[in-house]
């Protein structure tokens, strides 16, 4: 009985997080179309020229442009510096490892808001601050480590005796790492690009503080254009929102089609050492 | 030297260094020299010549700065017990499956798509004097006064919770379906009660995870930023120690100050950490002391 009654306590939370979120959501939905809104439960008419205004007196094209290929970039770059790592911490035991774990641990541990402002004081003293490959070069930092933290477990699961094998039959590393490892991690390197996409695409706090005036992806624009409170009108900007959210939740859901949710997070059963 | 077969366990060699190296020097680069440069800009101060700790006396002297602590405190410490709580109870009930599983996941999930951005549009609209929400409370007759939800403390937290409950929950959930259910079936068949297996099995098991989650949620929420400046009010009653250092950095352009701050604020989030790490400790020991007498 007791069980039955916690049972449907938890049901009536999840009904209420799902108001409470229907409520955000649709609000937001229906003050992007709202023509004027003002204390009244719905607004008295509805239009679509709130995309339009947000679309030409945002950027939008060159913002979401931005977006883009920073986080093309991101992927790219974190994997190709984060594949190699995570094949040598996943094989190899040496003495340095459990320190250069914790160090690659760090950034995703350290919140950015705590290592952003050095970094961004000292990209700004270098003349990358503020540029496209500043950006880049600042979401990096916590998406190498969780490009080798994700693609370790990947590589655990290979047999050493595939790649034995290969070897004995004349392979060298080369062939090995094209015809084994490559097609092997596949799912693996699939797994990280997206969730590596997913968190460039969303990262506000870096790359508020690195990116200048031509570089802002679409989430610091965002920011930004709702802080000169007042000047927007609150319409356009939820229009923008809105646009944000399809955006991210299209690539939530292609994720979740390759990903397990909890691998959304980085693993807890994963000691630091 | 003897030729090493292929993956197997041994020192560095060159393949290996090779491998490391480009990730590595990132790291050391981007993240190591910076940190280790706003340490020194930090005892640099632009108003006195050489080293000196000028930055950080002005901060705990100035009452507008040293407030952001507390403020950042009284913030941080509910949030976190808030949402692991939640977190907790869901991922430990969640457990073994439940009805609609998946699609109960996706829905607690989905606030990761909302972004900072919309959520924070959407809490004022819905929470705000004139939303939905005070609309119906008031329409129902339940309310004289519309709440005042938004630009204030329980605006913050909404947001927060809103943000951090998806991370921690899926850690946990993650965290506690990886625990040997047959020690759970154990514990039942030699009777003890739901509660029982919860207080003396699952828990000193899921400790370490929870530990874990604690000084994640906490750390994050020290450091917060876009929700405290959104929902809050960031010149005054929410005014984070994350914001002292952002105006320090770029509306002063006080970037020795800016860096001392985010160094108080990276002390506060180890100090944070470690006595987490500490109760977890004496958490495990009075647990396992607690089981071991009988």
């Amino acid at each position: 009985m007791r069980g039955r009654l916690w049972g449907l306590a938890l049901y009536m939370f999840v009904l209420v997080f799902i108001l409470n979120l229907l409520g955000i959501v649709t609000h937001v939905t229906v003050s992007a179309f709202a023509y004027r809104w003002f204390g009244t439960p719905l607004p008295r008419g509805f239009t679509v020229q709130w995309f339009t205004y947000a679309w030409k007196e945002f950027g939008l094209a060159q913002v979401l442009g931005i977006t883009i290929f920073v986080a093309l970039a991101v992927v790219f770059l974190s994997l190709l510096l984060g594949f190699p790592a995570a094949y040598i911490l996943a094989r190899r035991n040496f003495r340095a490892k459990p320190a250069l774990m914790l160090l690659y641990f760090l950034p995703l541990l350290i919140p950015q808001m705590t290592y952003g402002i050095p970094l961004a004081t000292t990209m700004f003293r270098h003349g990358i601050g503020g540029s496209v490959a500043g950006v880049i070069l600042a979401v990096m930092v916590p998406m190498v480590p969780l490009a080798i933290f994700i693609l370790m477990p990947f590589f655990e699961q290979i047999s050493l005796n595939l790649e034995w094998g290969a070897a004995m039959m004349g392979a060298n590393r080369l062939q090995i790492f094209r015809r084994i490892l490559l097609p092997l991690t596949l799912p693996g390197l699939l797994t990280a690009g997206i969730l590596i996409l997913v968190n460039t695409v969303s990262n506000f706090e870096l790359t508020f503080l690195v990116s200048g005036a031509g570089s802002q992806t679409l989430v610091v624009a965002l920011f930004y254009n709702v802080f000169a409170g007042g000047v927007r009108p609150v319409y356009s900007v939820d229009a923008m929102a809105l646009m944000y959210m399809t955006m991210v939740m299209l690539l939530l859901i292609v994720a979740l089609r390759f990903v397990r949710p909890t691998q959304m997070v980085f693993r807890l059963d994963q000691p630091k050492g | 030297m003897r030729r090493l077969r292929i993956g197997e366990p041994s020192e560095l060699d060159l393949l290996a260094m090779a491998c490391l190296a480009p990730s590595l020097l990132y790291v050391l680069v981007l993240f190591v020299y910076p940190f280790l440069y706003g340490i020194y800009l930090s005892v640099r101060p632009m108003k006195v010549p050489g080293f000196s700790l000028a930055n950080y006396i002005a901060f705990f002297t100035d009452q507008y700065q040293y407030k952001t602590v507390g403020i950042t405190f009284r913030l941080a410490v509910p949030n976190t017990i808030v949402v692991v709580a939640a977190s907790l109870l869901f991922a430990y009930n969640m457990r073994r499956g439940i009805w609609l599983e998946r699609t109960v996941t996706t829905i607690l999930v989905l606030p990761i798509s909302l972004g900072v951005i919309l959520l924070s549009q959407g809490i004022l609209g819905f929470y705000g004097g004139k939303g939905w929400f005070n609309q119906m409370l008031l329409g129902l007759g339940l309310l004289e006064d519309p709440l005042v939800l938004t630009h204030n403390f329980t605006g913050v937290m909404l947001s927060l919770f809103m943000q951090q409950f998806p991370f921690c929950f899926l850690m946990l959930l993650g965290y506690i379906s990886g625990i040997d259910p047959s020690i759970e079936n154990s514990a039942r068949t030699l009777g003890a009660n739901p509660w029982t297996v919860f207080r003396r099995v699952m828990l000193p098991l899921i400790a370490p995870g929870l530990a874990i989650a604690f000084a994640l949620v906490f750390v994050m929420s020290f450091a917060t930023f876009p929700s405290a400046i959104l929902l809050g009010q960031p010149t005054g009653a929410t005014r984070t120690i994350a914001i002292a250092a952002y105006a320090q950095a770029f509306e002063q352009f006080d970037m020795s100050y800016a860096s001392a701050i985010a160094v108080i604020m990276g002390l506060f989030q180890l100090a944070g950490l470690l006595i987490i790490l500490l109760l977890r400790k004496r958490m495990v020991m009075a647990a396992t002391m607690g089981v071991g007498k009988r």
